[in-house]
C-alpha cells in the first residue's frame, strides 16, 4: 500500500498550530518550571500564545483566495479536513479575543488575596487536612492555562472542520479540557465538582449521540466529508430515513453543546458551579465556536435538505427562547439567571440560523443569515465576557456573592461596577444604542425574510419577558437599600488592571457595535459564503 | 447658512450638557453649580431651537435635512428634518426642559441634584431626536433610548413606590416598543422585497407594500403609539408614573414624551401606511372615545391630585387621536395644536401641583382645602391652568378642542355627541378640584404657607401666558400645522366634504 505524504497548508492553518503548541508547551513549562515562578510563565506564554494567533489570523484573513467574484473566500486545506475560509477565519478571530479575555480572568490575582480563582490542589478532596495544606500553602493551579489553550483549539477546529470526524474530534478536544476547568473552583468546590461530573456525563451523552448520527450519515452518503454529503442529499433519493435520523443524532450534539431546549439542563448548573472566569470564557467560546459548527453543518453539508431541517429549528428556537426567558424570571442567582439568559441567547442566535435563504432570494445588499448569526455571536461574546468578569468583582466575606440578595444597593456602594453591569445587561435586553439591539435586529429581520414570523413573534414576546428580568436585576441594584433580608450585602473589590482591561473591552466593544456597527457588519459581509 | 447642521446642533448640544451636568455633579452633592450648568444648556438649547423656527419656511415641507448613511448593511441613515409638525414638537420641548429646570431646582435636593438634571438633559437630546428623525431605524432607536433617562428619573428621585412605578412604566414602554420593532423588522423585509433596503422615510412613503403586510405593520406601529401616547387599554402605566415621579418628571413624560405617541400616529402611520391607516379609523376612533370619557371619569374619581391630572392626560390623548384618525384637515390640525396646548396646559397644572404638594406635604385631595386664603396667587394660577384644561374660550386649548369636535361631527355625529361629553366632565375635574382643595375656610395648620416665590413664578408664568397667547391668536401654530396635515391627508388620499348648504329654490314657495 503506497503511503502519500499529506499536504498540509501551513500558511493557512498557523495560528490554529501556534495554539495547539503553546498549549503542549505550556504542559513542558508544568514539568520544568519552578513552582513559584510557574504562574507567572504560564499566564505570560498563554497570553503571548492567543496574540500571536489572533495576528495571525488576521494575516490569514488579508490572504484568502477570493471564489467567484468575492462570494466566498478561502481554501479546503489539509486533504479536506479543514476549511478556511471567511467564516471560520472571522470565527477564530472573536474566539482568540474572548480567549484574550478569559486568560488574562484566569490570571486575575488580587481579588482572591494573591492567588487564582482555581483550587490549590484539585485532588484534594473538599474539607480534608490536604486540602488545608494546599490552601496554607498557597498552591495553585496552573494547568489552567495549558487547558484553556487546548479548549482554544478545539473551538477554532470546530467551525472549521470540513468533514464530520475532524468536527467530532474538536468537539471533544473543546469540550474535554472544559469538564475538568469547570471542577476546578478554589470555593464552593462540591458545588463546582458537581457540575464538572453532570457536563461530562451530559457531555460525553450528547457526543455519543453525535458519533451514531455521523455513523448514520456516513450510511446515507458514503463520505464523510460535507461536500460528498451535499451531492448526496441533493441526488440520492433512497435512503432517507438513515439520512433523517442521522441529522436528529448531529443535532442533539451540537444543540447540546449551545445549550438549547430540551438539551438545556446543564446550562444553568454548569456556569453557577464552574469559576466564573471559566464561565466567562466558556459561556462565550463554546457558544461561538458550536454555532460555527451548526452553520456550517447545516448550510454547507445539509443545505439542500434545508426543508427538512428548519421547521426543526423553528421548534427547537421558540422552545429554547420560552424555557431561557421564563426561567430566567424565577432565579435568584445572577450566574444562573446570566445561564439561563444564556439559553434564551441561543433561541435568538437559532432564529438567525433558521433564516437562512438563497443567495437568489435576497435583494442586493439584503442581510444575510450567516452574517446576522456571526454579528449577533461578536455581541453577546462581549457582553457576557464582561458580565461575568463583573460578577467575580461583587464579593462579600465568603467571596463571590452571586446571590440576588447580596446585590441588593450595589449601586449606592459600588456605583461604576454597578453602572456597568446594568449596561451589559441593556444590552442583552437589547435595547437600542447597545451592540445587543443591532444583534437582535439582524437575527430578527433575517427570520422574517425567510418568512419565519411564528418564530420572530415568539421572539419578541421572549424578549419582553427577558427585558423584565434584566430590569429587575437593576432594580435591585440602584433602588433597593440593603438586603431584603437583613443578611450581609456584597461590594465590588477592586481588581487588577487584567480584570479591569477586560471589563472595560467588554464595555467599549458593546457601546461601539451598538453606535457604529458598520464596519463588523462590513467584515462579516468581506467574510462571504461558506466554502464547500 | 442653509448647509449648517442645525438639527445635529440642536440634538447635541443637551447631550453635551448631560455629560457636562454629569461629570461635574460627580461628589459635589447638592451644590449649585451643575445645576446651573444644566439649565445653561437647556437655555441654549432652546436658542438653538428659535433659531430654527426664524429659518422655517411654513410652506416648504421638510426642510434643514440632514443625510448620513450610518450602517449601510441595514439602509439605516442618520437623516433629520423639520416639518411643520415637527417643529411645533421641537419648540414645545424645548420650552418646557428650561422651565421644569426652573421649577425643579430643589426637588433632587439630597439625591444627587445633577444627576436629575444630567438624566434630563439626556431626555431631551433623545427627544428632540426623536421629533427630527426622517428615518425609521433612527426614531426607533431614540424612541427607545429615552426611556432609559426616563426610567432613571422615575425610579430615583420619585416618591416612596417609585421602583415598582418605574419598572411598570419601563415594562409597558419596552413592550410596546418590542411590538414596533417587529414591524420595523418587517419594513426592512417590505423594503428589500421591493429593491434595495432603506429605512428612509422618503423611500418607504413610496413603496407599494401589499394589503396584508401594511395592515400588519400598521397594527405593530399603532400598538406601540397607544402604549406611549396612551390610549385606553394601555394606559394603565400612567397614573401610577405620574403619582411616584416628581412633578417635573411628570412633565417631560406627560408633555414630551407621550407626544411621541401621537406625533408617531401622524408621521409614521398616516405616513407609511395610509391605506390601512383609513381602515383602522373605526376602531382606533372607538378607542380614542373610550379614553376620553373614561379617562375623564377616572380622574373624577381620584384622590391624589398627580393622578388625577395624569388621568386627565389620557382624556386628552383621546381627543388628540380623534383629530388625527378623523382625517379631515381640521381635525389634524386641531390634533397638532391639541399636542402642543396640553403640553403647556398639562405642565402648568403640574409644576403648580406639585408647588401645593410641596407646601402641603401632602397630595391627597381630601386633605387639602382653603389653599387660596393663604396662596392666592398660586390658587389663581392653578384656576387659569385647569380653565384652559377644560377648555374654556379665551385660553388656547379651545381652539384645538372646537377643531377637533368639528371633525368629530364631520366623521360620524354619535363620535362627535360622545366626544362633547369629555368637556363636560372636563368641567367636573377641574372645578371638582379647585373647589376640593383651594376654597373653603382657611386652615390653622396652613397659617406658615407662603404664596409663590419669585423662581416658582419665573417657571410657570411663561407657560399661563402661552395660554392666553395662543388662545387668543393660534394662527402662528396653524400656519405650521396646516401644510404638514394637508400633505399627509393627501397623502392617505381623503379630501374634506364640503359643506352642503341647502340653497333656496326661486319660486319654491
Amino acid at each position: 500500500m503506497d503511503f502519500t505524504k499529506p499536504t498540509i497548508e501551513y500558511a493557512d492553518i498557523w495560528p490554529l498550530l501556534v495554539v495547539f503548541g503553546v498549549a503542549c508547551l505550556g504542559v513542558v513549562v508544568e514539568a520544568f518550571v519552578a513552582r513559584e515562578r510557574r504562574f507567572v510563565v504560564q499566564a505570560a506564554l498563554a497570553g503571548l500564545g492567543l496574540a500571536v494567533a489572533l495576528g495571525g489570523t488576521i494575516w490569514v484573513a488579508g490572504n484568502l483566495h477570493e471564489h467567484a467574484g468575492g462570494a466566498a473566500r478561502g481554501a479546503v486545506d489539509v486533504e479536506g479536513t479543514v476549511v478556511v475560509d471567511g467564516p471560520a477565519v472571522f470565527l477564530w478571530g472573536i474566539i482568540l479575543v474572548f480567549a484574550l479575555g478569559g486568560v488574562l480572568l484566569f490570571a486575575e490575582r488580587r481579588l482572591e488575596g494573591g492567588v487564582s480563582a482555581f483550587a490549590g490542589q484539585a485532588a484534594a478532596l473538599p474539607g480534608t487536612e490536604a486540602e488545608r495544606q494546599a490552601s496554607t500553602r498557597g498552591l495553585e493551579h496552573t494547568e489552567v492555562f495549558p487547558l484553556l489553550m487546548f479548549a482554544v483549539g478545539g473551538m477554532m477546529l470546530f467551525p472549521a472542520a470540513n468533514d464530520l470526524l475532524t468536527m467530532f474530534v474538536a468537539l471533544e478536544v473543546l469540550s474535554l479540557p472544559l469538564y475538568l476547568l469547570c471542577g476546578l473552583a478554589r470555593r464552593r468546590r462540591l458545588l463546582s465538582q458537581e457540575a464538572a461530573l453532570k457536563y461530562f456525563l451530559l457531555g460525553a451523552f450528547s457526543s455519543g449521540f453525535f458519533l451514531y448520527g455521523v455513523a448514520l450519515v456516513y450510511g446515507f452518503a458514503g463520505s464523510m466529508e460535507f461536500a460528498d454529503i451535499h451531492e448526496a442529499v441533493r441526488n440520492d433519493l433512497e435512503n432517507q430515513t438513515l439520512l433523517l435520523i442521522g441529522i436528529g443524532m448531529l443535532s442533539v450534539g451540537l444543540l447540546f453543546k449551545v445549550g438549547a431546549a430540551p438539551f438545556h439542563s446543564w446550562t444553568p448548573d454548569v456556569y453557577q458551579g464552574a469559576p466564573t472566569p471559566v464561565t466567562a470564557f466558556m459561556a462565550a467560546g463554546t457558544k461561538i465556536a458550536a454555532f460555527g459548527a451548526i452553520l456550517r453543518l447545516f448550510y454547507v453539508a445539509l443545505g439542500a435538505e434545508r426543508w427538512t431541517w428548519q421547521p426543526m429549528l423553528w421548534v427547537v428556537a421558540i422552545l429554547t427562547m420560552i424555557v431561557g426567558a421564563v426561567l430566567a424570571v424565577v432565579q435568584t442567582d445572577m450566574k444562573r439567571m446570566l445561564a439561563y439568559s444564556s439559553v434564551a441567547h441561543t433561541g435568538f442566535l437559532l432564529t438567525g440560523v433558521l433564516g437562512v435563504q438563497q443567495v437568489s432570494e435576497l435583494a442586493d445588499g439584503e442581510l444575510t443569515s450567516l452574517q446576522a448569526v456571526l454579528f449577533y455571536l461578536t455581541t453577546y461574546g462581549f457582553a457576557m465576557v464582561g458580565a461575568f468578569a463583573v460578577v467575580t468583582l461583587v464579593r462579600d466575606s465568603g467571596g463571590e456573592a452571586s446571590a440576588f440578595s447580596r446585590w441588593a444597593g450595589l449601586g449606592r456602594r459600588s456605583p461604576l461596577v454597578a453602572a456597568l453591569f446594568a449596561f451589559f445587561l441593556l444590552s442583552m435586553a437589547g435595547i437600542p444604542l447597545t451592540a445587543g439591539f443591532v444583534g437582535k435586529w439582524a437575527v430578527f429581520t433575517v427570520a422574517l425574510s425567510a418568512g419565519a414570523w411564528p418564530v420572530v413573534v415568539a421572539a419578541i414576546a421572549c424578549s419582553i419577558i427577558a427585558v423584565f428580568f434584566y430590569v429587575r436585576v437593576i432594580v435591585l441594584m440602584f433602588f433597593i437599600d440593603g438586603s431584603p433580608d437583613g443578611g450581609e450585602v456584597a461590594v465590588a473589590t477592586r481588581p487588577s488592571v487584567l480584570t479591569s482591561a477586560t471589563i472595560a473591552v467588554g464595555v467599549a466593544a458593546t457601546l461601539v457595535l451598538g453606535i457604529v456597527p458598520g464596519p463588523v457588519l462590513t467584515l462579516t459581509e468581506h467574510a462571504g459564503q461558506f466554502l464547500r | 447658512m442653509t448647509d449648517f447642521p442645525w438639527l445635529t446642533v440642536l440634538i447635541v448640544v443637551p447631550l453635551v450638557g448631560a455629560l457636562v451636568t454629569a461629570v461635574l455633579g460627580r461628589g459635589r452633592g447638592d451644590d449649585a453649580l451643575p445645576k446651573q450648568v444644566a439649565l445653561g444648556f437647556a437655555v441654549l438649547t432652546a436658542v438653538v431651537g428659535i433659531l430654527i423656527a426664524t429659518q422655517f419656511d411654513t410652506g416648504a415641507g421638510m426642510q434643514l435635512e440632514e443625510t448620513h448613511t450610518w450602517i449601510e448593511a441595514f439602509g439605516v441613515h442618520y437623516a433629520v428634518g423639520v416639518d411643520g409638525l415637527g417643529l411645533l414638537m421641537i419648540l414645545l420641548t424645548v420650552g418646557l426642559v428650561p422651565v421644569v429646570f426652573v421649577a425643579s431646582w430643589h426637588e433632587a435636593d439630597g439625591r444627587s441634584p445633577a444627576a436629575f438634571f444630567a438624566w434630563a438633559l439626556a431626555l431631551e437630546a433623545f427627544a428632540l431626536c426623536v421629533f427630527a428623525a426622517t428615518d425609521v431605524f433612527l426614531f426607533y432607536v431614540v424612541f427607545e433610548a429615552t426611556l432609559i433617562p426616563a426610567y432613571f428619573m422615575i425610579g430615583g428621585f420619585g416618591r416612596e413606590g417609585r421602583a415598582y412605578a418605574a419598572l411598570k412604566f419601563l415594562m409597558f414602554q419596552l413592550g410596546g416598543g418590542l411590538v414596533l420593532l417587529a414591524a420595523v423588522i418587517g419594513l426592512y423585509v417590505v423594503s428589500a422585497d421591493a429593491g434595495t433596503p432603506s429605512y428612509l422615510l422618503s423611500d418607504l412613503s413610496q413603496i407599494d407594500m401589499s394589503t396584508t403586510w401594511e395592515r400588519w405593520l400598521f397594527v405593530g406601529f399603532m400598538v406601540a403609539f397607544i402604549v406611549k401616547a396612551p390610549l385606553f387599554p394601555l394606559h394603565t402605566w400612567l397614573a401610577d408614573t405620574t403619582e411616584k415621579a416628581t412633578p417635573g418628571t411628570s412633565v417631560l413624560l406627560v408633555c414630551v414624551l407621550d407626544k411621541i405617541g401621537t406625533f408617531g400616529m401622524l408621521r409614521f402611520c398616516l405616513g407609511i401606511f395610509p391605506g390601512a391607516s383609513e381602515w383602522a379609523t373605526p376602531v382606533v376612533v372607538t378607542l380614542a372615545l373610550i379614553s376620553i370619557v373614561y379617562g375623564a371619569f377616572l380622574a373624577i374619581g381620584q384622590d391624589d391630585i398627580l393622578r388625577l391630572i395624569g388621568l386627565t392626560s389620557l382624556s386628552h390623548f383621546g381627543f388628540i387621536t380623534l383629530g388625527i384618525f378623523a382625517l379631515t384637515t381640521q381635525g389634524g390640525s386641531g390634533s397638532i395644536l391639541y399636542m402642543v396646548n396640553h403640553g403647556v396646559g398639562t405642565a402648568a397644572l403640574f409644576l403648580l401641583a406639585g408647588y401645593l404638594i410641596r407646601r402641603k406635604g401632602t397630595s391627597l385631595i381630601s386633605e387639602i382645602t382653603g389653599v387660596e386664603n393663604r396662596a392666592p396667587v398660586l390658587a389663581g394660577l392653578f384656576l387659569v391652568a385647569g380653565l384652559a384644561t377644560l377648555g374654556l374660550p379665551g385660553l388656547s386649548q379651545f381652539v384645538s378642542e372646537i377643531l377637533v369636535m368639528i371633525a368629530a361631527f364631520d366623521y360620524h355625529w354619535w363620535v362627535g355627541a360622545v366626544s362633547v361629553t369629555g368637556i363636560v366632565l372636563a368641567a367636573v375635574y377641574v372645578l371638582w378640584l379647585y373647589q376640593r382643595t383651594m376654597t373653603g375656610p382657611p386652615v390653622p395648620a396652613d397659617a406658615g404657607m407662603k404664596d409663590l416665590s419669585r423662581r416658582e413664578l419665573v417657571a410657570v408664568v411663561p407657560l399661563i401666558a402661552a395660554l392666553v397667547v395662543f388662545g387668543f391668536w393660534p394662527m402662528p401654530l396653524l400656519d405650521a400645522a396646516n401644510p404638514t396635515v394637508e400633505t399627509l391627508l393627501e397623502h392617505v388620499g381623503v379630501t374634506d366634504d364640503q359643506p352642503t348648504v341647502p340653497v333656496a329654490e326661486e319660486g319654491a314657495h
